[in-house]
């Protein structure tokens, strides 16, 4: 007594295997195989277990760019959300000056990663740009080619810059949805601006501010082009993120091994932190159950 | 507590409305009782909502006073008038327990726990919420979130009105009587002043002592279910009230007596002067519960082809066209319709004349 064995419907999900095998699977496959394998010519590797990642994580310049990337990464958090959700806030909810301001905002996220490193190099010069002429006219030693605080400074205020209007317009669009009536109720009960933030507006925008926490992370933790364009990692390797140490190895040392290695560790890195931040802003908010 | 009263009351949505259409509520006075219990009818648009926030202090009128008691309130806003709104759609604090949905109004206004707490059981008793306190108000069903809104109300001491936007709009059809009971109950526990805003004419004449139809944001009849259905002061509240709503024939008082498509009809003679009198747009109301079926050629019957006869179970409902002009009958259901003609009375002591829309006689 056996069933009638058909597995022809598994054919329908061979063209889908095919594209996510060749958009995923196989490349992130051959970086496996360069993490493990020492590759000396074309021709010529050698396997070597789990050799390059042991190394890997006990360099110590890697070490250092870890921990830069956090601390940029939890300072970009910190200030875009909080700035973005302001921002929202205090746009206009209709007419012709929200679509105006819409666009206003939006603009920065038009321009290229490139331009924004060049147009921030250029405004932060003492000498031809109008921030850094007016911060040294202040009587304010600002170079950030020289001072590692500068650089950092500039590359954070840089990315604030192109990125909170991304911030802003979730989180505009996550106000924009709720129902006059809640502030009408809200009105009734008499609360007052900051409960109807708090028991409203950040409740009823919360899937849209994860949204914007894992975005901005993500983003921001493979930050490549702009600190690259501004201070090229410098002063020393004060402004060396993770994806910069990456393309050195990579391309500049021509470190395949190593690279490989490293990419999967960043790859995890990212992985783990946004399943700890979705899970967290997943329970935040439903843990309020005290009577 | 409070009776409430609309001194010229009206309000338009831009500035200096010159014709009656810029008006989103025209001018008009009303007084209602303490404790009474208001429902606002009318179709979508007709300025019920309006009229409600207007109450609650959410829309500041552009003419005329709101009273309550006597005190004008018409500059205060939603804030400072003790009313309790219970929306179309339940507005609940997401994130709070139930507990914390009822204790906020108190919480807001400074109260001490301890009778925070007193109140809150109170009222979550008195809407059968107690077993509910601990949860959180997102995980419950659409009519718990409704009750929660209301208690939200009535937690508060000396609310002045319960206001009621459509507030069954997403109850599940087999609650909806259930929660309509509680609130009935409710109302007669507390002795509220008590508006309900609807487009539903069972629920609002189920559930109000007086009804207030609304049409074009004008007032058309305030008056007790009963004065609605059997004496509708306008055309409109005839047709709207009642399903199928009043038949409304146009009268010809050209010839010697006053006829219907052709056809002369029996009226009394003082009757006929008076409408004569009256002037032009001259149109005979009648329920379909009241028109009857005559034998052929009857005098002051009116002939008329069938167009459908709907048997409903507890009626029969006929759809005849008199010269053109649809007359609807609901009959008794045994009732047998031979052929395709037949001859209807019209005239009959439930039978009003509308002039220009508004009732003038019968």
């Amino acid at each position: 007594m056996s069933k009638p064995v058909n597995q022809k419907a598994l054919l329908l999900i061979v063209p889908m295997f095919v594209c996510v095998a060749f958009s995923a699977i196989m490349p992130l496959m051959t970086v496996v195989n360069y993490s493990v394998q020492d590759i000396i010519s074309p021709t010529q590797h050698v396997f070597v277990g789990t050799e390059w990642f042991r190394m890997i994580l006990n360099d110590p310049d890697l070490q250092d760019a870890l921990v830069r990337q956090l601390v940029f990464s939890l300072c970009v958090l910190l200030i875009e959300i909080p700035l973005g959700v302001a921002l929202a806030l205090a746009m206009p909810a209709a007419g012709w000056r929200a679509s105006a301001t819409l666009v206003v905002v939006a603009m920065p996220l038009l321009i290229p990663w490139n331009v924004v490193g060049t147009v921030w190099q250029i405004f932060g010069r003492s000498d031809i740009g109008l921030g850094g002429y007016v911060l040294t006219q202040l009587g304010i030693d600002y170079n950030y080619t020289a001072h590692t605080r500068d650089a950092w400074l500039t590359v954070l205020v840089m990315d604030v810059w192109h990125w909170t209007p991304l911030v802003a317009l979730l989180a505009y669009a996550g106000l924009r949805a709720i129902p006059d009536a809640f502030y009408q109720a809200a009105e009734i009960d008499g609360a007052s601006r900051f409960a109807v933030f708090r028991y409203i507006e950040l409740p009823k925008m919360r899937g849209v501010l994860m949204i914007a926490v894992l975005l901005r992370f993500m983003d921001s933790f493979m930050i490549y082009t702009e600190p690259f364009v501004l201070t090229g990692g410098g002063p020393g390797n004060a402004t060396t993120f993770l994806s910069q140490y990456l393309t050195q190895k990579a391309v500049g040392q021509f470190d395949l091994g190593p690279a490989a290695a490293f990419s999967l560790i960043y790859f995890l890195i990212i992985l783990l932190f946004c399943f700890i931040l979705y899970n967290w802003m997943q329970r935040l908010g439903q843990g309020d159950g005290h009577a | 507590m409070a009776c409430i009263e609309f001194r010229d009351l009206g309000h338009a949505y831009r500035p200096n409305p010159a014709t009656a259409g810029d008006y989103a509520l025209q001018p008009m006075s009303m007084d209602w009782a303490d404790g009474g219990a208001y429902a606002l009818l009318g179709p979508s648009g007709c300025g019920k909502t309006t009229l409600l926030n207007i109450v609650s202090g959410l829309v500041t009128p552009s003419h005329g006073r709101v009273l309550f008691d006597g005190r004008d309130v018409t500059a205060l806003g939603a804030r400072e008038r003790n009313i309790a709104q219970v929306f179309q759609f339940p507005v609940i604090y997401d994130t709070m327990t139930v507990f914390d949905n009822l204790a906020f109004p108190l919480r807001n206004r400074g109260l001490a726990d301890a009778e925070i707490r007193n109140r809150v059981h109170e009222v979550a008793e008195m809407l059968e919420l107690s077993n509910e306190l601990k949860r959180r108000a997102a995980n419950l069903a659409a009519d718990a979130k409704q009750k929660i809104s209301l208690g939200r109300g009535l937690v508060r001491k000396d609310v002045a009105a319960i206001l009621f936007d459509e507030p069954l709009t997403v109850i599940d059809p087999h609650l909806k009587w259930a929660l309509r009971r509680q609130l009935k109950k409710i109302h007669q526990q507390l002795k509220l002043t008590l508006i309900y805003v609807t487009h539903d004419q069972v629920e609002a004449l189920t559930f109000a002592d007086e009804v207030v139809v609304m049409t074009d944001g004008r007032v058309v009849q305030q008056g007790t279910p009963e004065a609605l259905f059997m004496r509708p002061d306008h055309a409109f509240v005839g047709y709207f009230i009642g399903s199928p709503g009043m038949n409304l024939c146009p009268l010809s008082l050209a010839g010697e007596a006053a006829t219907l498509g052709g056809q002369p009809l029996a009226l009394p003679e003082p009757m006929l002067r008076a409408l004569r009198e009256a002037g032009d747009e001259i149109r005979l109301g009648l329920r379909p519960e009241f028109v009857r079926l005559a034998a052929a050629g009857e005098a002051g019957a009116v002939r008329a082809r069938v167009v459908q006869a709907q048997p409903l179970g507890n009626s029969l409902l006929l759809s005849a066209s008199v010269d053109g002009q649809l007359v609807r009958a609901r009959l008794a259901p045994e009732t047998r319709i031979g052929g395709d003609e037949v001859w209807l009375r019209l005239v009959a002591p439930e039978t009003l004349y509308f002039s220009n829309d508004v009732r003038i006689a019968g």
